[in-house]
């Protein structure tokens, strides 16, 4: 057992559920007890989304423990596939089903000779993989289903397109800002003159799948989902992968560079360094930024970077290789592929942290102190009780961190919008020392409901130090508690003598 | 055959039970806050731990006094041995917090591999010197809001027999709480007991907000009726006295287990009465409680006709309109008469579970409403199945959905007005002056859309617009022919 209050990843199932409906036309089938299906709150919650989630559950109550799930299961997956007529229907076990161990396979094999559309078990152990592992392996799973079936039916497209083509793999939904990212994926891709031949899980159709050995190269921007398939059309089909994260806009270029090189084994000469110039010194600001005078002054300044793989681990060297920003703690609670973390950023940060207890990462930061957080909700959060400003940048996210403007993390754009993030977090965290240092903003506080208009007292300069002297979260209200005093004992002016005698009147 | 002069009976009915609620180990969101010295320990898997997570919200970083027991592999196959488990995690919550109680929710999985939380609860409370409550809140039995009536019954045992037993007070409470307790005493004036009626000790139950709480009780007060204690109170040292034979009412539908607990077990008189939710529900609740103890009742129509008079307002918004419970938190049935008494028609309550007994006179209260009001009565649909209900929301169109947050953005993506019905487990709503918090809720969802109407926006998803677009072309089409 573990005292635990709060967790980084989802159980596995979340991982299945989020691969399932980010296809279209794919239903998820939870074998589960009543109120495990808020998977479909986070998703109608988080991403706003207008259309149902296409998870039901197959509910496991006392019934099912007596009897075992017996019909009902088969009997939901086939109403299912009547009502909707999904492409697929996933069996998701989660971790009560994971103990009563029933034939869950023989399940599926029933189910498949009565259902329309095709009928998978989701191979995920809640005991032994996370959320993410739990994704990476399920996107796996249901494209090597669809490849075996097209290859049994014979209309696998195995000719490679005429121009250059990508497949973008491990776009999905409640992914951290991936529909910007894959929309700006979509548009370097355009400007890379290559089509985009597939992009799953995200709003592909399970019958695009037989498409995907058409591509070039697969495109894998996350660490985390992805991996897998990738390998598999590797291997299958000898599609070579670029795995570099396009964060920041030294990886961008590498990125591009990977792109080049692989379209070159190919025998496609492309050439594009002239590219990579025009945008990061001219079309991008973010070059510009790191050597603008705001940027000089963030030199040296101390953060901590925590998230998963993929966004922990770029932000580090962002913050280390771009900015000139000292990375005094870098770390992930990806703790199944700790190695590669490690590997990534040892030689930008000073310490790595591999851990998943959110207490071990509240310690660290405050031991170090540092001046701005790269985070995630939870870094905020700590943030917030230590006064240090948070800039979010990894799950687990809130449904603030679900923006309806644009804003990509990835490509040149995305570079972007990563700089005014840390900008913004230092600036603020700068103005608020300052305003520390020098007591306030203005003298004056909004005690009334509008701002303009002056308060009838004057306060004396002693009066006035002694008030800067109380803890910033009652200030206000003492400042309100003295003036009513002076108000009515009818004292004009407002001393430290007075103050203490407000203090006093009200017995505090 | 003579038609029957009786009014039509309410009829119930019950679907597969595929629906979405909350899991009832969301209670020890509201619980904890609550009992303020209390530490609740969900023993579960990361399932567990992430519903919670996520349910709660910003809640849970506020410190707050609950954490997860996780299990790993090694619990579930028993290679870890459960009483050393939880001592090991119970000492270091006795540590960190030192709280007066802690309680042990049970959830589906310790059910399935059968961890004797009854048995070891006793040993460890003797070892560590907290008292250990367990209460079985898991998906398996129970829905969302049952999770609360699970935790009070168990806290039912815990109630003490009896005041003045220095001994069992002693056991019961620190030296320091009971140092606070006395001084909070020493704040509020005692009452005088000639304001009250000479009546049998009354003991209410349910987890409401303080203010709340007062509010009751001074409505009571009012009819000089004295409140003994509440269960829960604000501290687990301040659970309330039960005696056999005295008086207990329960505040919300969902309590039926708690009701049950206190008859059986404590030997109390459950006071069976509508919900204090609406004016007309408040009304009924005093009276109820007024003529079983024997107390007459001064001044009620007119305090309930003031707050009708004062909703006028809001009543305005919503006489005539039709509403859908899809049914997630049993609070449906009363929320659903105080929506006919304000003059809105309910073509259907879906609700988890409905215990006729324990809500005899809440279902009574409804019918007569629904005569009076000259409405159908609606449909009752105990554990609904929420396909076949958007089926039916998509015949029947009705003006307002009360559903959870899985259904409500999908339905208003199609033009249907929804309110989440997880606020009214959070928001005020009980008593007088609430009814004006529960319309706020109900008619929040109808301004909003009509401040949004004039723009011609409401079907925003593209099968949809397409298909209506489609009909109206027809329509067209057939009106030239």
């Amino acid at each position: 057992m573990k005292l635990a209050y709060w967790m980084y990843a989802g159980p596995a199932h979340i991982g299945t559920l989020r691969i399932a409906s980010s296809f279209t036309n794919v239903h998820a089938i939870m074998h589960a007890p009543l109120g495990d299906d808020y998977f479909n709150v986070m998703r109608s919650m988080l991403s706003r989304e207008r259309n149902f989630t296409p998870v039901t559950t197959s509910i496991v109550d006392r019934n099912v423990l007596a009897r075992g799930s017996q019909e009902k299961v088969v009997d939901n997956i086939t109403r299912k596939d009547q009502e909707e007529h999904p492409d697929l229907i996933v069996l998701t076990p989660t971790c009560t089903s994971s103990i009563l161990q029933e034939d869950l396979g023989n399940f599926v094999e029933r189910a498949r000779l009565e259902a329309q559309g095709d009928v998978i078990l989701a191979d995920v152990n809640h005991y032994r993989f996370n959320e993410l592992q739990a994704a990476d392996r399920t996107l796996h799973q249901i494209l090597e289903y669809y490849i075996a079936k097209a290859r049994k039916k014979g209309d696998l497209a195995t000719t490679k397109t005429e121009r250059p083509s990508v497949n973008i793999i491990g776009i999905s939904t409640l992914g951290f800002h991936n529909q910007h990212d894959c929309k700006e994926l979509k548009r370097l891709m355009a400007d890379l003159g290559i089509e985009v031949n597939v992009v799953m899980p995200e709003g592909a159709a399970v019958h695009d799948l037989k498409n995907l050995p058409r591509a070039w190269f697969n495109l894998v921007p996350y660490r985390e989902l992805g991996t897998l398939s990738a390998e598999f059309l590797k291997t299958e089909f000898g599609i070579p992968t670029v795995d570099i994260c396009p964060l920041g806009i030294v990886e961008t270029a590498r990125c591009i560079r990977q792109i080049q090189q692989v379209l070159k084994d190919q025998g496609h000469e492309v050439d594009y360094e002239p590219y990579i110039d025009e945008q990061t010194r001219f079309v991008s600001n973010a070059a510009w930024f790191s050597r603008s005078i705001d940027c000089q002054n963030l030199t040296g300044k101390k953060a901590v970077v925590f998230g998963d793989n993929t966004h922990a681990a770029a932000m580090t060297k962002i913050l280390a290789r771009e900015m000139g920003i000292q990375v005094v703690l870098a770390g992930t609670y990806c703790d199944h592929d700790a190695d590669w973390f490690r590997q990534e950023v040892s030689e930008y940060c000073d310490e790595v942290l591999i851990s998943t207890d959110n207490a071990e990462i509240g310690d660290a930061i405050a031991r170090l102190e540092p001046s701005a957080i790269f985070g995630t909700q939870m870094e905020r959060h700590i943030g917030k009780r230590l006064n240090i400003p948070c800039g979010v940048i990894a799950s687990p996210i809130h449904v603030q961190n679900f923006p309806v403007g644009y804003t990509p993390f990835l490509g040149y754009e995305g570079a972007n919008h990563v700089v005014d993030l840390v900008y913004n977090s230092f600036t603020l965290g700068m103005e608020d020392h300052l305003l520390e240092i020098f007591g306030g903003h203005d003298t004056k506080e909004v005690i009334t409901k509008a701002m303009t208009t002056d308060s009838e007292f004057t306060w004396s300069r002693d009066g006035m130090a002694e008030l800067n002297k109380i803890p910033g979260f009652v200030r206000g209200k003492v400042k309100r508690n003295t003036e009513k005093f002076a108000r009515n004992q009818g004292i004009g002016e407002i001393t430290a003598e007075v103050l203490y005698a407000a203090k006093e009147a009200v017995g505090a | 055959m003579t038609a029957d002069q009786t009014a039509p009976a309410l009829t119930f009915e019950c679907e597969t039970g595929n629906y979405h609620t909350f899991c009832p180990i969301s209670c020890v969101a509201w619980l904890y806050q609550k009992i303020e010295d209390s530490f609740f320990l969900v023993i579960g898997t990361k399932t567990c731990g992430y519903f919670l997570q996520n349910a709660m919200g910003v809640m849970i970083f506020a410190e707050p006094r609950y954490a997860m027991a996780e299990l790993e592999e090694g619990d579930i196959s028993a290679k870890l041995n459960d009483y050393e488990e939880l001592k090991r995690l119970c000492e270091q919550i006795k540590r960190d917090r030192n709280p007066s109680v802690i309680v042990w929710i049970g959830t589906c999985t310790t059910e399935i591999i059968k961890t004797d939380l009854e048995g070891i609860a006793p040993k460890l409370e003797a070892e560590l010197g907290i008292p250990i409550v367990v209460a079985r809140a898991n998906g398996l039995d129970y829905a969302f809001t049952q999770g609360e009536d699970t935790v009070l019954a168990a806290m039912a045992n815990r109630c003490p027999k009896q005041l003045g037993n220095a001994a069992d007070q002693e056991e019961r409470s620190g030296g320091i709480q009971r140092l606070f307790n006395l001084g909070r005493k020493a704040d509020t004036p005692a009452p005088t007991e000639s304001e009250y009626h000479d009546h049998k000790p009354l003991v209410l139950f349910g987890s409401l907000p303080d203010p709340v709480v007062t509010q009751l009780t001074l409505e009571l007060k009012k009819q000089g009726v004295k409140v003994s204690g509440w269960l829960p109170a604000k501290r687990y040292t301040e659970l309330p006295v039960l005696e056999e034979g005295y008086f207990v009412a329960g505040v919300n539908p969902f309590l039926s287990r708690t009701a049950t607990t206190l008859v059986r077990r404590r030997k109390c008189n459950l006071i069976n009465a509508p919900f204090p939710i609406g004016p007309d529900g408040t009304r009924a609740w005093v009276e109820a409680i007024c003529a079983e103890l024997g107390v007459e009742t001064k001044g009620l129509a007119e305090r309930e006709q003031q707050i009708w008079a004062n909703l006028e307002d809001y009543l305005q918004l919503v006489r005539g309109k039709s509403v859908f419970f899809m049914g997630d938190n049993l609070l449906e049935v009363s929320l659903a008469r105080f929506l006919i008494r304000c003059g809105m028609t309910v073509p259907e309550i879906g609700i988890p579970y409905m215990d006729k007994r324990y809500q005899a006179s809440e279902l009574k209260l409804l019918e007569s409403t629904c005569s009076e009001m000259g409405v159908a009565l609606p449909r009752i649909m105990e554990k609904p199945d929420n396909y076949n209900q958007v089926q039916r929301i998509y015949e029947l169109k009705p003006d307002l959905v009360i559903t959870g947050m899985a259904h409500a953005n999908p339905l208003e993506a199609r033009g249907i007005n929804t309110k989440w019905s997880v606020e009214f487990t959070f928001a005020q709503i009980h008593g007088f002056g609430n009814a004006r918090d529960i319309l706020e809720l109900v008619t929040r969802p109808l301004r909003r859309n009509t401040a949004l109407k004039e723009l011609g926006w409401d079907k925003l998803v593209k099968e949809d617009a397409k298909k209506e677009d489609a009909t109206k072309e027809n329509a067209k089409t057939e009106a030239l022919v």
